[in-house]
């Protein structure tokens, strides 16, 4: 495999205009002679597809979901960062380039990030143009407020629904192009294969989830805008349905797969409360804005948390990190709740838990002005635990959520297949080993809005000679015989555990020794348990129902399997980086208090892995990090 | 707790369906409705059955693909909240609750609890969305937007499309749905011009998809998980009929 980043040359504020100034590009007329499958309408999938389509290109759009409006981007909360200063913080692209590289703790490339950061701005006047009610001040002018690792206010907001308002803008356009016959929409179709001709992505078999057909598409080029896998812990923010398959099998077909095992633990989660638990809701990050997180300083102190007076309670992200206090990254929250946690000072029935408390807030600005800023958040609370936050803390606990992992890409985001691009979270690009909050929806739109649809251009210039592609191809076939061999695999074996049975001992395994923190030992114990877990589905897995109509368990059953070998992957790909950074910690490698110690000298650089085969070691290449512009430094948030 | 269920089964669109009981005697009451039919199917297919199948993703209340009819209310007893976000400390101990898909002609069923709602997306595709091109857009604050507007503007389009107005009113009429989005659009000054032509377009496409008419029962504003008030389908209405005007 052969890792070139394409990084243009120059000063890193003029590389992308000098791109953008000198890519092929495909003229208006010749546009229409190409087509291009986007699977996925996240934002990344949905910003993507109205593009292309606007520029003239033919598209397929696919989602899982009964409509692309569903897809999981509609779930963010707080909101997405644009470096706008508009609040005269002194903010500007290079500022929001920093955090970001430096949020990610300096495992990222810094073309890549800088690009992310000069393009935030538009993003915010694209969505505004499409009617996103951001929120505003009382002149008009839009409002902002702060997040996690950063000392500006950059983050602009819809109440608790920025996600939802950014997705529908963009699902308005990729709607708009619906009508004007310039996108063709499959929705509940999954992705079950790419196709290769010749080397280059030519296109995918989807299943019809609702009648069980298998179909061939075909195209000129393959984007994958199918989101994170972080559902690969069982227990996670994300939705029931999102997971890493296509990515995964584009993996088997040749895509290098990037820092598998960087995964974002968030800190403020609602905890588990019984082991039928199938999903773990998120409570925004900007709840940190004014609550305060803290547990008893008595160990199993089994006290009303209103009855713990002040100076007993252990306000330990503000004793830990005085300069960021309760807007610590989240890596860094995560790990210090499970710390508390494990030494004992949990809360709540489980001992699980730890205090976010908003009493001083309320005190300070009224329970109005709080309800304001997060009642759809309280209310969610109440809805799910039963418990009225304006009177007691909330309890939280980290549980997992996005996936700084994915496929590798390249400065055009192409992944290691040529035509084969991937775009949103489900590339591995701008978040190094840690993402910054509000950062993942302005990745998704800015990969889907202002990136690709320069990039894949000058992929596709040269493609115009080679006409419509066809599905009478052999690889086609081909690729179809095996997805059906599979699915009927799966009906065949008859045993005796269900899909989601295998899913959530996977989850858990992997959380305990892949997840907060990791050890050699644990990471290498984990590798056996996950083979014999893997052999152990292939002989007893049950699927009932056929193959030809609507058939959940199938679904699971294919996304499943391919959760048995990615976790796997990660495990090698966190036992192969001898370091701590981000959201990668090994507990070998931490300073006497407590710290990631990240070893910039033998490990600046992203792990790619290539798959050999089933049951055999991946393939580790390297994409060494060059810094041009900045130092990396140690990550202190103190 | 223990829990009897009375639910839909339905092979397909075509066939007929029937309601099916089943018994689960050890209901955890911190569970999510979602949840319990995620134990009872665990057991279904343990014992050779065929599972239930049902419309679900986010499970927080956003994604709007879940939706039931429980008890003869659409996503359940609870005010402002969606099935995923149910939970079965809000029912009794020895409780027989029915559970039936959404019900209108425009979404037809899928098999058991699941049904189609394409037809929301063809409304949308009429005319719900704001005819500006990506990738250039003129500066975000440029057009001051007073903060009630906005306010305003965002409480229209805080729809999730779950389909929960059409399926608790007696015409199935999906006038909150398009009202909420032609509203959420004509309030702000990006989405004026069109706003005339953008209601004429949704509301042919609604009557084309064979949703009723509107008869202002209010029963949609109450049952609706986000709250969405109809005023909004008083504002479609002024659009429309503003574009009626303006025609002639």
């Amino acid at each position: 495999m052969k890792l070139d980043a394409k990084i243009p040359e120059g000063p890193l504020q003029e590389k992308w205009n000098r791109y953008k100034a000198t890519c092929r590009l495909v003229s208006p007329n010749n546009k229409k002679k190409l087509d291009i499958i986007v699977v996925g309408t996240g934002l990344a999938g949905s910003s993507a597809a109205a593009s292309f389509a606007e520029m003239g290109y033919k598209v397929k759009s696919f989602c899982f979901q009964d409509s692309p409006r569903r897809a999981h981007s509609v779930a963010a909360q707080g909101g997405v960062n644009a470096s706008k200063n508009y609040q005269n913080d002194g903010d500007s692209a290079f500022r929001m380039f920093y955090d970001t590289l430096k949020g990610g703790d300096f495992r990222a490339r810094e073309a890549n990030v800088y690009r992310l950061a000069e393009c935030s701005a538009n993003l915010i006047d694209q969505a505004v143009a499409q009617g996103v009610p951001f929120a505003r001040e009382y002149g008009g002018y839009l409002a902002n407020r702060s997040f996690g690792g950063v000392q500006v206010r950059r983050t602009f907001y819809a109440r608790g629904q920025t996600g939802q308002q950014l997705l529908l803008g963009a699902y308005s356009a990729l709607n708009r192009q619906v009508a004007e016959g310039n996108i063709k929409l499959f929705s509940r179709h999954e992705m079950l294969e790419l196709v290769l001709i010749d080397g280059k992505a030519r296109g995918i078999i989807a299943r019809n989830l609702d009648t069980g057909e298998i179909e061939r598409h075909a195209a000129h080029a393959v984007v994958l805008a199918t989101g994170g896998y972080g559902k690969i812990y069982y227990l996670s923010t994300l939705a029931m349905g999102c997971n890493g398959s296509a990515i995964w099998r584009a993996h088997k077909k040749g895509a290098g797969f990037a820092s598998a095992s960087w995964t974002q633990i968030h800190p403020t989660c609602l905890p588990q409360s019984g082991d039928y638990q199938s999903k773990l809701t998120l409570m925004s990050e900007s709840l940190r804005n004014d609550g305060r997180i803290w547990v008893p300083k008595k160990e199993n102190d089994p006290r009303e948390p209103g009855d713990i007076p002040e100076n007993e309670r252990d306000y330990y992200l503000e004793r830990r990190y005085p300069a960021f206090g309760n807007l610590a990254p989240r890596d860094i929250a995560s790990r210090a709740a499970k710390e508390r946690i494990d030494a004992g000072f949990g809360v709540g029935p489980q001992r699980n838990a730890v205090y976010l408390d908003f009493a001083h807030a309320i005190q300070e600005y009224g329970e109005d002005t709080i309800r304001e800023r997060y009642g759809n958040l309280f209310r969610m609370y109440e809805k799910i635990t039963g418990h009225n936050a304006y009177q007691r803390p909330m309890m939280i606990s980290p549980a997992a959520h996005f996936s700084m992992g994915g496929l590798w890409v390249d400065y055009e985001l192409m992944t290691s297949i040529p035509g084969l691009y991937a775009i949103g979270e489900c590339n591995f690009s701008d978040h190094g080993a840690n993402r910054l909050g509000a950062n993942s929806l302005l990745q998704a739109c800015v990969d889907g809005y202002f990136i690709l649809p320069y990039t894949i251009g000058n992929y596709l210039a040269d493609e115009l000679r080679v006409g419509r592609i066809s599905t009478d191809h052999p690889a086609f076939a081909e690729a179809e015989t095996q997805v059906r061999e599979q699915l009927q695999r799966f009906l065949d074996i008859k045993g005796n555990r269900t899909a989601t049975d295998y899913h959530k001992e996977l989850g858990l395994l992997l959380y305990d020794k892949c997840g907060v923190q990791r050890t050699k030992e644990g990471l290498e114990s984990a590798i056996e348990k996950i083979r014999v877990l893997r052999a152990d589905f292939w002989e007893n897995l049950r699927v009932p129902g056929t193959s030809e109509h609507v058939n959940t368990e199938l679904e699971k059953a294919g996304r499943v399997a391919d959760y048995l070998e990615l976790a796997e992957l990660m495990c090698y790909d966190a036992l192969t980086r001898d370091e701590s950074c981000g959201a990668h910690f090994r507990e070998e490698f931490q300073t006497a208090e407590g710290e990631a110690e990240r070893r910039d000298e033998e490990y600046q650089f992203v792990s790619v892995w290539e798959y050999e085969a089933a049951d055999q070691e991946p393939v580790l290449h390297r994409e060494e990090l060059e810094f041009e512009t900045i130092q990396p430094s140690v990550r202190s948030y103190k | 707790m223990k829990i009897q269920l009375k639910i839909w089964r339905q092979e397909n669109a075509q066939a007929k369906g029937k309601m099916v009981d089943y018994n689960l005697p050890d209901v955890n009451p911190e569970m999510s409705f979602l949840e319990m039919l995620d134990v009872l199917n665990e057991k279904l297919i343990r014992s050779g059955d065929d599972p239930i199948e049902f419309d679900h993703d986010c499970r927080e209340g956003i994604c709007g693909q879940c939706g039931l009819f429980i008890n003869g209310r659409v996503h359940g007893p609870m005010s402002a909240t969606t099935t995923c976000q149910l939970h079965m400390r809000h029912f009794e101990d020895g409780d027989t609750i029915y559970v039936e898909p959404f019900r209108a002609s425009a979404f037809p069923v899928v098999k058991d609890l699941r049904i189609d709602r394409s037809a929301f997306d063809r409304i949308i595709q009429a005319g719900g969305f704001i005819s500006t091109r990506t990738g250039d857009a003129p500066e975000a604050n440029a057009i001051p937007i007073g903060h009630q507007t906005a306010e305003d503007a965002f409480d229209a389009a805080a729809c999730i499309g779950c389909g929960a107005c059409v399926a608790t009113c007696k015409n199935a009429s999906a006038a909150l749905f398009t009202g909420a989005k032609v509203s959420h659009l004509a309030m702000l000054p990006q989405g004026e011009p069109e706003s005339p032509e953008r209601a004429e377009k949704m509301v042919a496409q609604m009557e084309a998809e064979g949703f009723g008419h509107c008869t202002n029962t209010g029963a949609c504003e109450v049952e609706c998980p986000q709250e969405i008030s109809i005023e909004h389908i008083a504002r479609m209405n002024f659009e429309y009929n503003k574009a009626a005007v303006l025609e002639k």
